[in-house]
């Protein structure tokens, strides 16, 4: 409850993010498969950015390097002005899949950023602030078992936020979700985000969901990766899904990536 | 004219019968008495044992048939009355009703093979010994039989505990430590699918005891499943969970301790079962041929006299040991995995 009886912090505590051009690719059988070409993406601190593209363009292999669990062949990426080199707390990752540790209870698995980091015992007023903010107070004895799609995804969100990220990488978190829950749950996103001022970088499929929810849509071509577009949400939040502006946006970028007939 | 729902109807049923009985016992309790027809059943089977071990006289010299009789019209009283009086003994009257079916069995079963042995004689002696004789085992050999049990569990327990931790440890490192698998997967490879019972000469000439050769067998035996399997277990682990919580700061001392061994743990256990299999029966031949002690050595004594009923009286308790010690590794396993759905209860 400590979370929710701060007033309301507009301040940025996000990281500024600056991927300058990256190259990526993938041995597979001895072929080298390229996954991303040269793309250069500058984000201020506290901004909302999106990723559209094709599928298996690449997007969810840039979000891997952005999280630090593998190296780039080429460029850098740097947090606030530092090299990535590796996995850290600071820039936590929401997967498509809730990849809960079923051994765990739901407050064990929101426990865990802060017990591997070994703070916990001192900590763990955080870990029932987190599990409130994403309402799943009756839920904390819960094994992932339990609990509906949405719920897991949740806590999953809830381990993320935990560990106060500075950037908060998304990768599909709402894909697999039914539409109805996906709809409230990007409303909860925003609120979050607003919230704790982090960096969101979101990785989707969905051209409304990035348009409902971000400052900035960066567009990816076919595999290899490159941006093509860097359009910028210039809307006020809370955004409504019937805006004729953000509906004109939509239509340039299904054109964008090629899809314009379907409009 | 007042309608009740269902619910209303049962809590007033049940307030009028607590009230019945915190009223006053003799009378009441009567009325909770309920006609069982298998507890009725059950317990005319065990009351026909006991008839049949006194209607013919034996056809050999076993000192406790009159007790075996008595003690089954017991049985058979015991039965009838807490399958009778099943609402008011609670949890003891529905476990006796629940096995009503099985006790009639068991009952008849016992009749069957009085008659059968003791009374006409039809299967040969001394092969098939009659229940008496058996009982006899246990009034009179019991010091000696305790004896065994306990060795052999001293010696079980032993070796299987340095197997499975020697295999759990094995097993994890093979998983996890690609160094530790070039070394140690080949000579897994050669060993492990050896039963550990050829062994057993060697072994019996190498170490210092017979002792300490068994333990070391059945260690052998525990350990290639335990090992085979905890390694699969580890090697299984989804990478998604190592990549949460690397991101989430996790040194690998903490994925190889929080991530990888407790994703491994069903595969564990279903190691560790088999390696209990296979460790009961490393125990029995070691026994038999080593070791001068235990339910192995009680038996291979026993066939040495010819005295089949020690054989089955042993048998029975070697069975009752080695189901009980698989039950103990179901409870500690449905503890430790409360987490997985729909586990195999035992």
């Amino acid at each position: 409850m400590v979370a929710l009886a701060k007033p309301f912090q507009p301040v940025a505590t996000g990281a500024s993010l600056d991927i300058k051009g990256v190259s990526h690719a993938f041995d597979i059988d001895g072929s080298v498969l390229p996954v991303l070409d040269d793309v250069s993406i500058s984000v201020a601190p506290g901004e909302f950015v999106a990723l559209l593209g094709p599928s298996g363009c690449g997007k969810s292999t840039l979000l891997r390097l952005v999280a630090g669990l593998e190296p780039p062949r080429a460029g850098t990426l740097e947090e606030d002005g530092v090299a990535i080199t590796g996995p850290y707390p600071s820039r936590v990752v929401v997967f498509q899949d809730p990849t809960l540790f079923p051994w765990r209870t739901v407050w064990d698995n929101v426990a865990l950023g802060l017990e591997a980091q070994g703070v916990l015992k001192t900590q763990r007023h955080r870990v029932d602030a987190a599990i409130d903010l994403v309402g799943l107070g009756a839920f904390k004895k819960a094994y992932p078992h339990q609990l509906s799609g949405g719920m897991a995804q949740r806590v999953a969100l809830a381990r993320a936020l935990v560990n106060d990220p500075r950037i908060l990488v998304l990768d599909e978190p709402l894909g697999k979700l039914d539409s109805l829950t996906r709809i409230t749950m990007q409303a909860e996103l925003v609120s979050l985000w607003q919230r704790n001022g982090f960096t969101a970088l979101l990785v989707t499929h969905d051209v409304e969901e990035a348009l409902f929810l971000a400052n900035r849509v960066i567009v990816f071509s076919d595999r290899p990766a490159r941006v093509t577009a860097d359009i910028t949400v210039d809307r006020p939040y809370p955004r409504h899904r019937g805006d004729p502006h953000l509906a004109e946006l939509r239509r340039q970028i299904l054109g964008l990536l090629g899809l314009d007939a379907t409009w | 004219m007042p309608t009740y729902s269902a619910s209303e109807v049962a809590s007033l049923r049940g307030d009028r019968e607590t009230a019945l009985i915190a009223g006053d016992g003799g009378l009441q309790f009567v009325s909770r008495l309920r006609f069982s027809i298998t507890g009725v059943g059950a317990g005319l089977a065990w009351l026909a044992f006991g008839l049949s071990c006194l209607r013919w006289p034996d056809i050999g010299d076993w000192p406790r048939t009159e007790v075996v009789a008595y003690t089954a019209f017991a049985i058979a009283g015991g039965i009838a009355i807490a399958t009778t009086a099943q609402a008011a003994l609670g949890k003891f009257g529905d476990g006796v009703q629940r096995r009503a079916p099985w006790l009639f069995a068991l009952g008849a079963f016992l009749t069957l093979w009085e008659l059968s042995t003791a009374k006409f004689g039809w299967l040969p002696l001394p092969f098939f010994p009659p229940p008496q004789s058996i009982v006899e085992v246990y009034t009179d050999d019991l010091p000696k039989l305790l004896d065994s049990a306990f060795a052999s569990v001293k010696l079980q327990l032993g070796g299987y505990f340095i197997g499975a931790a020697v295999g759990f440890l094995t097993g994890v490192s093979i998983g996890w430590s690609r160094l530790a698998g070039y070394w140690v997967h080949p000579i897994l490879r050669f060993i492990g699918p050896l039963p550990a019972t050829a062994w057993l000469p060697i072994a019996f000439f190498t170490f210092p005891s017979a002792w300490s050769a068994s333990t070391f067998l059945i260690a052998l035996a525990t350990g290639f499943p335990v090992t085979v399997l905890t390694w699969s277990g580890v090697a299984s682990v989804s990478s998604a969970y190592y990549d949460v919580a690397r991101t989430l700061g996790a040194r690998p001392s903490f994925l190889v301790t929080k991530v990888a061994i407790p994703a491994a743990l069903p595969h564990v256990f279903v190691g560790l079962f088999m390696g209990l299999g296979a460790s009961f029966a490393v125990l029995v031949v070691a026994e038999m041929i080593g070791v001068k002690a235990g339910l192995g050595f009680y038996l291979q004594w026993a066939q040495g006299w010819a005295s089949y009923n020690n054989m089955y009286a042993a048998l029975i308790v070697m069975s009752l040991l080695c189901s009980g010690a698989i039950t103990l590794l179901f409870k500690v396993r449905d503890r430790l995995l409360v987490w997985q759905k729909g586990v195999v209860k035992w």
